[in-house]
């Protein structure tokens, strides 16, 4: 096997498993890099490739290991190290053409395994560029004494032409709801707000610059104070973290609105939970969902791919007035050993108020005078968190304010909870939707009031009123260690981004989104009445072999393209003009004597007739290319009368 | 293989519901439906002229020349030869490789080893590709009359026959071994033995020793004078003799069973004679007798 072959397979291979780096273990990736650079060597130097015994203690030494390091030896993680460790010995072993080409296989499967974990744009293009390396080096297997040009062109002209197939497959080929067979449990990867809250897990999240979920409003864009998006809601306070507690109960909830709906579409990035997110509250969603008692909503499945909704709320609201009793209980439990201070402190508040809203008021006064500051980096607290923070730190982030207001109320006899989501999001004024960024965690608090329900308060707003009405970035003094995007980034770069973004949802809706629930609705929009799968086959069918018809044509025009020999045209043209005039040509006559008959028959034509044979039989059978000596025979031909 | 591959894929996809995997699947799926029209296209619009076949010695290799014709503007690449075998699926004859590039006119030689005297011919050629993938195979049967004459092969060593002209002039001894006259090119079919080695560890290339021989007017190399057993040494023995008669300059006639050459000398004379005993007591039906005309066989 040729050295450029080799290094071309060794560059297919280096390419498809590069993007597994940042997910493979240190010692494979190690391993693989050895292997490849070893490879490289041997191909270079021309040195002997290892033994077989050899190379089978190096696979079953990596099989081990990978066993090892995963505890398992099942899995899609395991499957794709594997893989990548196979491919990177089987290039040790390369003896036959066969075992290139298993290579090339390979490595065109590895590509797929890439797409577990990104399928974004600049993905898509690496790897159309890998599979044109690919290509390029399967060429090269075929061809081997082949230079690098022709077989970069071949390529190109494959992958060029299969690239309009590939979009009638794509669009056509009839989509099958997956999955077909269990998915093993590590298929993905979760980010996003968590079920539980402690201090530090928002400001975490607020590092972030993922998107969490994309939203078009309808023609309604409520105030960006109102962009409360609900998540998880909650109930147990454990002195330092705070859980939801029990998930579900036969508790309904009720509530009546009090102003105009707005309508909305949310794309919700996976996140591998159950819940999705709306505004406060939602009245209606397209997709099958279950509301709780506390106004979450909660999916069948963990969302596990883009999904995408529409839903309405309703932004004024009244929310169970006739909460149940043992929910009212639940929403004032506190630890009771720990935090007198902040304790006392309540007590104090209840005894100076008159009703609830009362206490309400003071605690949110209380924020805003005492010199409490918003901030990403706070100071630890110790056992009594809530003391730590209400008397001696007074530096937190939105959680930090959540928890220690809902404890507050709870110790004021006050029904509170704790609810966390994103508030807020970028408004990308060329896709004309909203970005909401796992920077836009939030968390707030709701507290139940007699003859009013479940009321929001948002103690951030008293400390940093810019959060809820501008951001994160305008609430955050400069130096805070936001991503640089997250603060002000100019005019142009946020342009840019936005553009990009917009990019991306399309990208995200039509390309990656496209199942057979997309795939039906555009062929309704395309004209296409009652879409079946039969129907889509069919016209998948026609559709390729249509084009590929269109191809063949074009590639072997020159077979079709008969070019008649003109001389002969011209000669035959002459003898059907006598022929007209009664003395046609003889099947087996040859020019020469063709000519000499006729001149016998009709000496005028003599010399005419004398001149063109002679010409016809050496422009036709002779060596020479004369061109003038074609132009005079067609002309005296063309102006032949017989 | 890759339909294999290709369904592993899909399903992987469907389950897992990749988006851009369907695009890679569908890529190559299609990449591979295009290669289809790619190897035909190789193949297509070639003009194909059979052409000479110089004559060999039997062991030797013949070479019969084609010429291949690109009139267009795609060069074509990894075009492959090789006589066709019995069964399609399973072609065994090693095939020969060559590209033929665009407008040009490439002489291909497809070498077939000469086993046997008399008349080689190539049978059916198979043309294939397999380019630009190797999933496709395009092919086409090439059916020339094309045959290369083998002569039989000469015998290692041995000496002239004593030679009586016809006309009575004189017997004489010509053994042509004993006196040693000077060198000469090597030409294929000299005996070993006569190789000057030592001229040729001079790097004066391949010599050979020549032995004066007493001119003779005339020489008749007779079939019933050769003293080996069966019909292939002896025509072997001639073989020698005609190479040697005419390398010594001597004037030497054929007679064979079947007929007879008159004295002559030349090249022209040494090859008729060779091509004589060529073809002594071929199967007439297949190779008629003298005139060298093969008749096709169905």
């Amino acid at each position: 096997m040729s050295k450029h072959l080799i290094y071309g397979l060794l560059l297919s291979i280096m390419m498809v498993i590069a993007p597994h780096a940042d997910h493979l273990p240190v010692w494979v990736s190690t391993l693989c890099v050895g292997l490849l650079a070893w490879r490289g060597y041997l191909a270079y130097s021309d040195n002997p490739l290892p033994t077989r015994w050899f190379l089978t203690l190096v696979t079953l030494a990596g099989v081990a290991g990978i066993t090892i390091s995963f505890r398992t030896m099942f899995g899609r993680e395991v499957g794709v190290t594997l893989l990548i460790l196979l491919a990177s010995l089987k290039l040790m072993e390369l003896h036959k053409p066969r075992d290139a080409m298993v290579l090339i296989y390979l490595s065109c499967f590895i590509i797929i395994t890439n797409f577990f974990y990104s399928q974004s744009i600049p993905t898509a293009l690496y790897l159309l560029a890998t599979l044109m390396v690919i290509v390029t080096t399967w060429v090269h297997l075929q061809a081997q004494n082949l230079e690098l040009k022709p077989r970069l062109r071949i390529a190109t002209v494959l992958l060029l032409q299969a690239i309009p197939l590939m979009l009638i497959l794509f669009v056509l080929f009839p989509r099958v709801q997956g999955p077909l067979w269990g998915l093993p449990q590590d298929a993905y990867s979760s980010s996003g707000l968590d079920e539980k809250m402690s201090p530090g897990s928002l400001s975490r999240l607020s590092l972030s610059e993922e998107v969490a979920f994309r939203v078009s409003y309808g023609d309604k864009v409520p105030l960006r104070s109102q962009m409360y998006w609900r998540g998880p809601v909650l109930w147990e306070f454990d002195g330092r973290t705070w859980t939801p507690g029990n998930l579900l109960s036969r508790d309904t909830p009720v509530f009546s609105k009090l102003g105009q709906p707005i309508e909305y579409t949310v794309t919700l990035e996976p996140h591998n939970k159950n819940w999705l997110f709306a505004l406060d509250v939602p009245e209606k969603l397209s997709e099958p969902s279950l509301i709780t008692y506390d106004f979450r909503i909660l999916h069948r499945e963990p969302v596990r791919a883009r999904l995408r909704y529409s839903a309405r709320s309703s932004l004024a609201f009244r929310a169970n007035v006739q909460e149940a009793d043992r929910q009212l209980k639940r929403a004032l439990q506190i630890p009771k050993l720990f935090n007198p201070l902040s304790r006392k402190l309540a007590a104090k508040w209840r005894a100076e108020s008159t009703d609830s809203a009362a206490v309400v008021r003071t605690a949110l006064a209380y924020f805003n005078r005492e010199k409490f500051v918003y901030t990403l980096e706070p100071p630890l607290l110790g056992t009594n968190g809530i003391d730590d923070f209400m008397f001696t730190t007074r530096q937190g982030f939105c959680e930090h304010y959540a928890s220690a207001f809902v404890f507050m109320m709870r110790a004021a006899g006050i029904p509170a909870r704790v609810v966390t989501g994103y508030l807020g999001g970028e408004f990308n004024e060329i896709g004309n939707y909203h970005i909401v960024r796992q920077s836009d965690a939030h968390a707030w608090a709701e507290v139940w009031l007699e003859g009013q329900g479940w009321v929001r308060i948002d103690p951030t707003g008293s400390i940093a009123p810019d959060r809820v009405e501008r951001g994160l970035s305008a609430a955050l003094p400069d130096n805070a260690a936001l991503p640089f995007m997250a603060r002000n980034p100019p005019q142009w770069l946020r342009n840019l981004r936005l553009n990009w973004d917009t990019l991306n949802n399309q990208w995200n809706q039509w390309v990656l989104g496209y199942d057979n629930e997309l795939q039906f609705a555009f062929l309704t929009r395309m004209g296409m009445e009652s879409v079946t799968w039969q129907k889509i086959a069919l016209n998948m069918m026609a559709g390729i072999a249509l084009v590929i018809a269109l191809f063949a044509l074009f590639m072997l025009r020159h077979l079709l393209k008969h070019r008649p020999d003109r001389v002969q045209a011209a000669w035959l043209k002459i003898c059907q003009k006598i022929g007209r005039a009664g003395l046609p040509r003889a099947i087996h006559e040859g020019a020469q004597d063709y000519a000499s008959r006729i001149a016998a028959a009709r000496p005028e034509l003599a010399d005419d007739l004398s001149y063109l044979a002679s010409r016809y039989i050496t422009l036709r059978y002779g060596k020479t290319n004369d061109k003038q000596a074609l132009r005079e025979f067609l002309q005296r031909s063309a102006s032949f009368k017989a | 293989m890759l339909a294999f591959v290709l369904v592993l894929m899909l399903l992987g996809n469907i389950n897992y519901n990749l988006s851009l995997g369907y695009v890679l699947t569908f890529l190559l799926t299609m990449m591979a439906v295009m290669s289809m029209l790619h190897a035909f296209r190789n193949l297509a619009h070639l003009e194909i002229r059979a052409g000479r076949a110089e004559p060999v010695f039997c062991g030797e290799t013949a070479q019969f020349m084609l010429h291949f014709n690109n009139p267009s503007n795609l060069p074509r690449y990894q075009i492959c030869m090789a006589q066709t075998s019995k069964s399609f699926w399973n072609n065994s004859n090693t095939p020969i490789q060559f590209n033929a590039p665009a407008h040009q006119d490439s002489e291909i030689a497809f070498p077939l080893p000469a086993t046997r005297r008399g008349w080689l011919q190539t049978g059916r050629l198979t043309l294939y590709t397999e380019f630009p993938l190797g999933l496709f195979y395009a092919w086409s049967y090439l059916q020339f009359d094309m045959r290369c004459l083998v002569y039989p092969k000469p015998m290692s060593d041995a000496s002239l026959p004593v030679g009586e002209s016809p006309d009575g002039a004189g017997k004489r001894s010509i053994t042509g071994d004993e006196d040693f006259s000077g060198l000469r090119q090597y030409i294929a079919g000299d005996a070993l033995p006569r190789i000057d080695w030592k001229a040729y560890a001079r790097e004066r290339g391949l010599q050979v020793k020549q032995f004066a021989t007493p001119v003779g007017d005339e020489l008749w190399l007779d079939y019933s004078d050769t003293p080996d057993r069966t019909e292939e040494d002896k025509l072997a023995r001639m073989a020698r003799w005609i190479l040697d008669a005419e390398i010594q300059g001597l004037r030497y006639g054929l007679r064979l069973p079947n007929g007879e050459l008159p004295s002559n000398s030349g090249i022209a004379h040494r090859e008729e004679c060779l091509r004589r005993i060529a073809l002594f007591n071929l199967p007439t039906t297949t190779f008629p007798a003298g005139d060298g005309f093969v008749k096709d066989n169905p």
